[in-house]
């Protein structure tokens, strides 16, 4: 059930300000408990970093966020969505880019992204716009992915994520593959998508370039959360 | 919303098929080596027009694993149904989208088939047969889609898929090969039968069809979910 979207909570934050909020979360992946009691806020417009070592949560967080994975225990919303109610409500709204890019070999990256976006119901003009904004316009636009290097690849998802207009990014080391001028196309990338409103979650073991990215910095370990002291 | 993502869903499964030319390259040349192979087994000229109807659907069978084990790879060789998932587009319509596409394929599938009986078997079929075979073949094909995609989806997310897919589907998918190998016998007039005897078994197709269609439909979200 979605929340009142100007309702203040006990501690008077209001909940139309946070994109997502997680009270004492716990999910399980098989029998093991990945997220062990998670509290979190994060503001909306923001761009935070999870850090932390392999194993310790970070992309099972990002899933929990995206809906895909059901919470056993505690309360969450994202987007004002109830994730332990009607977690699937809130996935139209939200996108996730994990390790693999989500992406159809056979098919041109223009017609990976025009699919994509259509699922939202983009129009040609958006996905022409996500297609340049991530370089791809031209002749990679019509070159199978197939054919593609990882680093175009990765471009081509991220372009999808452009033209799907999701609110929240969960990104899960999105630098990876990309050559030194696609890293920092894709910073400038979702610094402008922050500035727009859009709420940015970064899984990354780059700690310098994500980190300087964020507005702020979260430690994952053994499923649990804590601010980042550096 | 609903319309939009099952031709959506549709359309890109048979453009990826259109470009990787599977269908064509790979599974047509199986289910045509198949139909040779029972022939040369067999042996028997008198017998092959007897069995001609059993071996069309069983050859048809064969194929729809490959079909459905190369529409739901494409779906995890890069993550594409976690995305599905995650994009919030309704399950019911990538369903029956998916289906539709498999529908489509196996259709052409089974006109070949047909006619390599025709050829290789001396099967033979008149007016009225060859109208009972083409609502046969749409029937049982609705049928063997909807299973198949129900079966791909729940064995898409698990190890030993390939090994895993033919073990849950071939014994769901007994009925439409009975109902349709008698459907066809009747069409092509095998030992002496008459077109409307095969009329009644399209009953047992179509409720098959309609059954499988409403509960992958509603079953086959929160089996990926799950």
């Amino acid at each position: 059930m979605a929340m009142s979207p100007d309702q203040p909570d006990s501690s008077g934050v209001s909940t139309a300000s946070l994109a997502v909020d997680f009270h004492d979360v716990v999910a399980v992946l098989g029998s093991f408990p990945a997220l062990a009691g998670v509290t979190l806020r994060l503001q909306r417009g923001s761009i935070t970093l999870l850090r932390g070592p392999n194993g310790a949560g970070k992309t099972t967080l990002l899933r929990v966020c995206a809906g895909l994975v059901p919470i056993e225990r505690g309360r969450a919303t994202v987007l004002n969505v109830d994730l332990v109610a009607e977690r699937q409500q809130v996935r139209h709204r939200v996108g996730l880019l994990a390790h693999a890019n989500g992406l159809y070999d056979d098919l041109s990256a223009r017609e990976n992204v025009t699919f994509w976006g259509r699922t939202v119901g983009a129009t040609e003009g958006e996905v022409a716009v996500a297609l340049t904004r991530m370089g791809l316009d031209g002749r990679l636009a019509n070159l199978r992915v197939a054919k593609m290097s990882a680093g175009q690849r990765r471009r081509t998802a991220l372009a999808g994520l452009i033209a799907r207009r999701a609110e929240l990014w969960l990104l899960d080391e999105p630098h990876a593959g990309l050559d030194a001028a696609g890293r920092d196309e894709l910073d400038v990338l979702l610094r402008a998508a922050a500035v727009a409103g859009a709420t940015i979650v970064v899984a990354s073991h780059e700690l310098d370039r994500a980190g300087s990215l964020a507005t702020r910095q979260i430690e994952v370990v053994a499923g649990q959360v804590r601010e980042w002291q550096s | 919303m609903m319309v939009r993502t099952v031709r959506l869903i549709a359309m890109k499964d048979l453009r990826i098929e259109f470009r990787s030319r599977v269908l064509t390259n790979q599974v047509a040349p199986f289910a045509l080596i198949v139909m040779v192979m029972f022939a040369f087994a067999l042996d028997n000229e008198a017998l092959l027009p007897r069995v001609a109807p059993g071996l069309v659907w069983l050859a048809t069978l064969f194929s729809l694993l490959i079909v459905v084990s190369r529409s739901f790879a494409v779906e995890t060789a890069d993550g594409a149904l976690d995305q599905l998932r995650s994009s919030g587009v309704p399950m019911v319509g990538v369903f029956l989208g998916k289906a539709l596409a498999l529908a489509v394929q196996l259709l052409a599938l089974i006109t070949l088939l047909v006619l390599a009986a025709l050829v290789l078997y001396r099967a033979e079929v008149s007016f009225g047969g060859g109208v009972l075979l083409v609502t046969t073949a749409v029937t049982a094909t609705c049928g063997l889609a909807a299973i198949g995609t129900l079966y791909g989806g729940l064995a898409a997310g698990t190890k030993g898929r390939e090994t895993l897919l033919p073990l849950l589907l071939l014994p769901v998918a007994a009925p439409v090969l009975i109902g349709a190998t008698r459907a066809t016998e009747s069409a092509f007039g095998t030992d002496g039968l008459v077109t409307s005897e095969g009329w009644p078994w399209l009953g047992l197709l179509a409720v098959f069809a309609v059954l499988f269609t409403v509960a992958g439909a509603l079953a086959f979200g929160p089996l990926l979910d799950d």
